[in-house]
């Protein structure tokens, strides 16, 4: 049947900012929607607050509208573009979230519109655990014993049935948001007490424990005449208890017999049916009792997910895409299978090859979060990686991570095989590594398998690796048989230096004489059943290779890796700019990158994709392979981030051509004594700054500089452990900490610009002109993180003379250090002076959020100038302005999302809220409107966090910060709050004329007469905002209370006297009313 | 371990470690797909004759049990796989693979690249193949051996694998029908499902005669899949001739469906490079529904896909098509009880869409020819 006619037009719901739970697979699915539609000639209405996002660009739909994903403002889109139909299964549970609102409000029905891909039944089935656990048991199936509860106190009766412990699942929320396990009632009492708070229904699931069973994930599709089709099995490495997005994966199942593979699969094919998901995709999970199979159905996503992006990814069958076309009236038999070009999409994928899926954890950034793995989900990225087995696979896969310790190691294991089975029976991040190195000193698999329930074939495999490196820890050269069976089992030279005691270009070196190198094979859904029409390849030591030879030049293009706390979507953004740049410019492009969830992997971004780890070997090898086939013209390396840009160097030593911003130049951006010379040379202003390679120096150059300083480690992303120190012990206790410093490893001592404003530049540089694409003035103060700070687009308080003065700093800076592409710089201006703090000769985080705002696509540019085309070229071609800068239309700000309410201590109590150097944000959203209070509350609203128009606000300031508060209270007293303080902050603000109620410190415990602290009265929920400003450097228990209170009961906090002033501004545009939204498309024309 | 070779007719050749039992074996080259279901492969009669290589890569992990025997003994002359498992991992395995493998004398090789071979046998169709493990032969020799091995094409194999005398499978609950099934290389899974549905199974030899079918009064017939080239089954294409005017109910998959065809007066003709895996779309012209299928067969039944055509039975249609590449995987009569499916609805290995064959055969026997669709 062909599409329904009938829609003309469809709103895409997307999902969001880039939250832990919901990432950039959501970008992924919902580009490949709107490319669909648009493609069935349907005009594509589109809702997504995040800019940093593919789908956002205005090619991409016909109206997109940058605002926030509640049911406000999704109603004011519905009622603006009378869309026919609403699809709101491609943008994870935000977007399900919001159509469930629209339709329980009645606005569907007043808009007469409909939601396609799936029905609100059906969601309601496959999402409200009572009625989903009907559904199972009436088509045969079982689920764990459970029971719903709405009260503590129904749960405690609950885990009297089951016995601790128990599993609590909150209703509704994302990410297993709120989950968790309790093993006592002391803990029952704090996870289901905050899980009945998550849930938008005050419900949890209380439920029988099956911790331990293995666990299983089947990605299903169907459409309209009831065509089923299982995409893609994925076992889980880590048994039952730790989320599916914490768990190591692997595709397809690899344990399971026939017989009980059809089980799951028919249990499936009934529960989609009677959940009643009409068309799309859906994944269910099960657990399986390794003792006698008894199958446990846990829950369905009755929607396209994370395990979506990955089973698409795993088995070149693009679920998002198809999805869209069963929404709009295709079956399955009439879309055909992209790869194969020939054979319907009406199969099921087969493997050849083995896929592993590695989840990337932050916890480093918040140390004092609990590190066990549990069915809350905390990774905030991924790798994948494919090989033709399971080590192979594994062990790319782990190296994907690139993080320090993430690949398997066999010296210096510090503790005993006891110790490390102990280890493995906790889930943690480092747990597949206790398990190998017990096993690694002789614990058999069965021990293992013991300490952690992890599948005796996973483990099997694990000591097929320690066999290995066993046999190449022993005395005399390493034969090549040695060395080829190594390498097919994914050992990396730099593993086989280590253990051989030779150095990775030694290896290297080995390698080439002998010829050993990897094939590359490619993703095709059926096992080479059929020719594949799509170069979508990955490395294997094996021995016949499928690159196929081409005539047209190349440029490579790096990746930026899983994500991770301030290396984000924004990279992946720039880099699928850059591809389709390189494509119009009639490059063949190729794309390396180990990120399932991106729109960079998806096989019909570039020419070539290459799903490979981002190492030096693996480039290397990708490159020699594309090298023997056609030209290649160069490597893109500054649009990835700082994975790629770290191996420029590198690469080009090896005689690998970079494009764009020289090694050299980078290296002048990057080294603080170059660019602090480039800075002295061009007469900039800089903070001083010294670099430390012991306590000792370090104490020199802070009394040289003056306290406070700004102390971090040099070569980080993110503001990895960066702190600010305001005294002498503060700093030695620093450097203590810092564990890796020395000579080689300095930690960077600046001068720390208290009250500074600070300011982002992203621009062009062709080697001639500048192109100024915008300048953003940061909302909180200097001292938090770039990243983690709200800023707006145009600045609202620098005026023309420094903004002048910004745009020469800028060309100095980039002509200094020889930037061909882009660049980013912050500067700082503090008593009207402008310092430049850093220069970043790459692509930023904030290059979409430009782009955006301005309508010019910083990263195409880039692309283009890395490839020799001038700024006049492109103001020529129209890419640029015929003259000028960017210019922002309209006014827009652009809010992080911070992860506060997915980590806990220990002791279950939350970790603190404040901002600081050390970013931790894991995304963005952005505002627009005509002027800041409505775009700041915009982004507010957007950013999950919205600001309250009426009501009480609990105020508390350090006391530097008492006199800059003053006109805000009184602002917000004006507005009509109740202004409630604590007695001292109470006293002050009467002082100023200001009435408060006074309430009591939370350190003062409740009243004689049962009056609440502080922290009652947020927990209680009579307070709608939180002004909390902290006191000195070090946490103080009541602003920690505080604070921690107001992000468990979902408060909207604020903790920087800027961020309270665009409040008060964002509060009182809220109070006026009268939002408009306004498509991307009107505020570029 | 020792050095295995994969020789093929056109003298390509891979080298490999020696696996399961030493020695040589010969067969036709065939690769299988499926990603579960070894087990039900290996003892599958169809594979009589043919070395089978896997294209999934990790094999073995789920070790044998006696439950998912398909036969009393592996049929595959050779097996091909890439990283055979170190361990059996599963709560019903009672033996490991390579145990079975070498205690069989089944020949097998390893570490070889399995992508590599099924893409040349995509590319230059199946072929005959030898494999030769801790053997001291040159590649000449080898290739030489290889090629004096016989043909698939014109093979009758179903004297060699099917049952010598016959036996009964007793229908599950209340007997309602009683089939005799002709076992050509029968499975053990389809007369269980049969069973579970209130037949009683009868499963003949293959050489079975219309006398001893009649004996027992059949509702209906069922002509099971085995291997072999079918334009060589003339004796039994006659039998079923005879059942079709007798109007008794007729049932065919795979080896069956093509002498159904055959009877039917259609050609026969072998496929370059075969259906075999449990992931194949197939759609059922009379509902047009699409189901995933397992399929295993070399040759394919040459009939008119589109509308109706006639046999010197009445008319008949194409019910199903394989929508990879349009073989014809199902045929019907219109006027009488008589229909067949190229692929397998007892699947093991492989999805139960296709369970529903046996109940339109249940229907077939209830009575009303169009009962089927």
């Amino acid at each position: 049947m062909p599409r329904l006619n009938e829609i003309k037009s469809v709103l895409v719901i997307g999902s969001g900012p880039i939250v832990i739970g919901q990432a950039c697979e959501f970008d992924y699915s919902g580009t490949q929607a709107c490319r669909v539609l648009q493609a069935e000639g349907i005009r594509v209405i589109l809702i997504n607050s995040n800019p940093a996002t593919i789908m956002t660009d205005p090619e991409f739909a016909d109206a997109t509208y940058i605002e926030p994903i509640t049911p406000e403002f999704v109603e004011k889109v519905i009622a603006k573009e009378r869309p026919d139909a609403i699809l709101a299964t491609l943008g994870g549970q935000t977007a399900l979230n919001a159509a469930i609102s629209l339709h329980d409000a009645g606005i569907l029905e007043k808009y007469k519109t409909r939601l396609i891909g799936a029905n609100v039944d059906a969601i309601r089935r496959g999402e409200d655990r009572q009625l989903f656990k009907e559904i199972v048991a009436s088509i045969g199936g079982e689920s764990a014993g459970s029971m719903i509860c709405h009260t503590i106190e129904d749960c405690y009766k609950a885990a009297e049935r089951f016995n601790y412990p128990v599993v609590v699942r909150p209703s509704f929320t994302m990410g297993g948001l709120g989950s968790g396990i309790a093993y006592s009632k002391d803990e029952l009492t704090e996870i289901a007490g905050a899980g009945l708070r998550y849930s938008p229904t005050t419900e949890v699931l209380i439920e029988e424990s099956i911790l331990g069973w293995k666990e299983f994930e089947l990605e299903m599709m169907r459409d309209y005449k009831d065509n089923v089709v299982v995409v893609c099995s994925i076992e889980n490495f880590d048994p039952m208890g730790v989320h599916t997005g914490d768990s190591i994966t692997v595709a397809p199942a690899m344990t399971l017999t026939d017989v009980e593979y059809q089980k799951l699969r028919d249990l499936s094919i009934g529960i989609i049916r009677a959940v009643g998901v009409d068309t799309g995709g859906c994944n269910i999970q099960f657990a399986v009792n390794p003792a006698d199979g008894r199958i446990v159905v846990i829950e369905m996503n009755p929607r396209v997910s994370r395990s979506s992006a990955l089973a698409s990814k795993a088995t070149g069958f693009p679920i998002a895409k198809i999805a869209a076309k069963l929404a709009i009236g295709y079956s399955l038999d009439e879309i055909k299978n992209d790869i194969t070009q020939e054979t319907p999409a009406s199969f099921e994928p087969t493997l050849d090859y083995v896929v592993v899926k590695v989840p990337r954890f932050n916890f480093e950034k918040f140390p004092a979060a609990d590190n066990r793995l549990t069915t809350t989900m905390k990774s905030v990225g991924e790798a994948m990686a494919i090989g033709r087995s399971f080590p192979e696979a594994l062990q790319k896969a782990l190296r994907s991570l690139e993080k320090k310790g993430s690949s398997f190691s066999w010296d210096q294991i510090s503790k005993s095989k006891e110790e490390l089975l102990v280890e493995a029976g906790v889930a943690t991040e480092s747990r597949i590594h206790s398990v190998q190195q017990a096993m690694f000193l002789g614990a058999t698999v069965e021990q293992a398998h013991e300490a952690s329930f992890i599948d005796p074939w996973f483990l099997a495999q694990i000591e097929i690796i320690n066999k290995m490196a066993h046999l190449l820890l022993q005395p005399g050269e390493i034969s090549e048989k040695m060395l080829r069976d190594a390498k097919r089992l994914g050992f990396s030279d730099l593993q086989i230096a280590q253990l051989t005691g030779s150095t990775e270009d030694d290896l290297r070196k080995r390698r080439s004489i002998l010829g050993i190198h990897p094939v590359y094979k490619t993703v095709d859904t059926c096992a080479a059943e059929f020719k594949a029409m799509t170069p979508y390849h990955y490395s294997s030591y094996d021995y016949e290779t499928e690159v196929e030879p081409r005539t047209k030049p190349a440029v490579i293009i790096l990746g930026s890796g899983p994500n991770r706390i301030g290396q984000g979507v924004e990279f992946d953004y720039s880099c699928v700019h850059a591809a389709f740049a390189l494509r119009a410019m009639d490059f063949e492009t190729i794309m390396i990158n180990c990120n399932p969830e991106t729109v960079s992997t998806d096989y019909d971004t570039s020419d070539r994709l290459y799903f490979e780890p981002l190492t030096f070997e693996d480039v290397m090898e990708v490159y020699e392979a594309e090298l023997a086939v056609g030209p290649i013209v160069g490597v893109v390396v500054q649009l990835g981030g700082q994975t790629p840009l770290g191996l420029a160097a590198r690469l080009q030593a090896a005689g690998v051509p970079i494009v764009g911003t020289s090694p050299a130049a980078i290296d002048i951006a990057e080294d603080r004594g170059l660019f602090g010379q480039l800075l002295k040379d061009q007469n900039l202003r800089a903070p001083k700054f010294g670099m430390a390679g012991s306590f000792e120096q370090a104490q020199k150059i802070a009394n040289e500089i003056g306290y406070p300083v700004l102390a971090r480690p040099s070569y980080v992303l993110g503001g990895r452990g960066m702190e600010i120190v305001y005294d002498e012990e503060t700093l030695a206790a620093y450097i203590s900490k810092s564990t890796e410093i020395s000579l080689t490893h300095p930690v960077m001592i600046d001068k720390f610009l208290d009250d500074a404003i600070e300011v982002d530049v992203d621009a062009l540089f062709d080697g001639e002109e500048l192109f100024l694409g915008g300048v953003m003035e940061h909302i909180e103060e200097a001292g938090v993180h770039s990243g983690d700070s709200a800023c707006v687009l145009p600045p609202t308080s620098i005026d023309a003379s420094l903004t002048k003065e910004i745009r020469e700093a800028t060309e100095k800076i980039a002509r200094g250090v020889g930037v061909k592409g882009l660049i980013n710089i912050q500067f700082a201006i503090a008593e009207n002076l402008l310092y430049v703090l850093e220069a970043n000769p790459r692509a930023s985080r904030t290059v979409p959020f430009v782009s955006k705002a301005t309508g010019i696509s910083l990263a195409k540019c880039a692309a283009a100038i890395s490839l020799g085309k001038s700024i006049a070229d492109l103001r020529e071609e129209g890419a640029l302005p015929k003259s000028g800068d960017g210019i922002a239309q309209g006014i827009s700000v652009k809010e992080a999302v911070l992860p506060w309410n997915r980590f806990r201590k220990k002791d279950g109590s939350g970790v603190d809220s404040l901002l600081g150097p050390e970013m931790r944000s894991t995304g963005e959203v952005m505002g627009r409107d005509d002027e800041f209070g409505a775009a700041f509350s915009k982004s507010q609203s957007g950013a999950l966090g919205a600001l309250p128009t009426s009501g009480a606000v609990f105020a508390s300031f350090a006391d530097r910060d008492k006199s800059k508060c003053v006109d805000s209270v009184k602002a917000l007293a004006k507005l009509g709050f109740e202004i409630v303080a604590t007695a001292g902050t109470a006293k002050f603000l009467a002082d100023e004329g200001i009435k408060s109620k006074v309430i009591r410190k939370y350190s003062d415990g409740l009243g004689p007469k049962g009056e609440l602290t502080a922290v009652d009265s947020i927990e209680s929920g009579e307070v709608a905002l939180v002004i909390n400003t902290p006191f000195g450097s070090g946490p103080r228990e009541d602003g920690w209370r505080i604070r921690t209170a107001a992000v468990a009961r979902g408060i909207p906090i604020i903790t920087t006297i800027p961020g309270l002033k665009a409040a008060v501004l964002g509060i009182a545009a809220q109070q006026k009313g009268g939002f408009e939204v306004k498509s991307l498309q009107d505020w570029l024309k | 371990m020792g050095n295995a070779f994969f020789v093929l007719d056109d003298g390509k050749i891979f080298e490999g470690e020696s696996w399961g039992s030493d020695g040589e074996t010969y067969g036709e080259a065939v690769f299988s797909t499926g990603m579960t279901g070894y087990q039900e492969t290996l003892t599958d009669p169809s594979y009589h004759r043919q070395v089978v290589i896997m294209t999934a890569p990790h094999i073995g992990n789920t070790g044998m049990n006696k439950t998912d025997e398909e036969s009393l003994k592996i049929w595959v002359s050779g097996f091909v796989v890439r990283d055979p498992s170190p361990i059996v991992s599963n709560w019903r395995a009672q033996r490991s693979l390579e145990d079975d493998l070498v205690a069989q004398g089944i020949v097998g090789i390893c570490n070889v690249d399995t992508r590599a071979i099924t893409r040349h046998l995509r590319e230059c169709g199946v072929m005959r193949v030898g494999i030769f493990s801790n053997m001291d032969l040159s590649r000449e020799e080898m290739v030489k051996l290889v090629r004096k091995s016989p043909e698939m094409s014109g093979s009758q194999l179903s004297a060699e694998v099917s049952t010598e005398k016959k036996y009964i499978v007793p229908a599950i609950g209340e007997k309602l029908f009683t089939v005799a099934a002709i076992d050509l290389g029968i499975k053990a899974a389809t007369p269980r499902l049969m069973s579970e549905r209130g037949i009683e199974v009868h499963v003949f030899p293959q050489d079975v005669s219309m006398e001893q079918l009649l004996e027992i009064s059949p509702d209906g017939v069922f002509l099971s899949n085995g291997p072999g080239d079918p334009s060589t089954m003339v004796e039994v294409v006659a039998l079923v001739r005879e059942l079709l005017l007798k109007q008794i109910p007729i049932f065919g998959i795979c080896f069956g469906h093509q002498i159904f065809g055959r009877a039917l007066g259609f050609e026969t003709y072998k496929l370059r490079y075969g259906h075999r895996g449990i992931n194949q779309p197939v759609l059922d012209k009379t509902t047009n529904k699409v189901e995933i299928t397992a399929h295993n067969h070399g040759f394919a039944v040459q009939a008119p896909v589109d509308g109706s055509f006639d046999t010197v039975y009445g008319k008949g249609e194409v019910t199903h098509v394989c929508l990879n590449d349009g073989v014809v995987e199902g045929l019907a009569l219109l006027d009488r009880p008589a229909f067949s499916v190229q692929y397998h609805p007892e699947a093991a290995a492989g999805p139960h869409d296709a369970g529903y064959l046996f109940d339109r055969f249940v229907d077939l026997m209830k009575g009303g020819i169009h009962a089927a669709s």
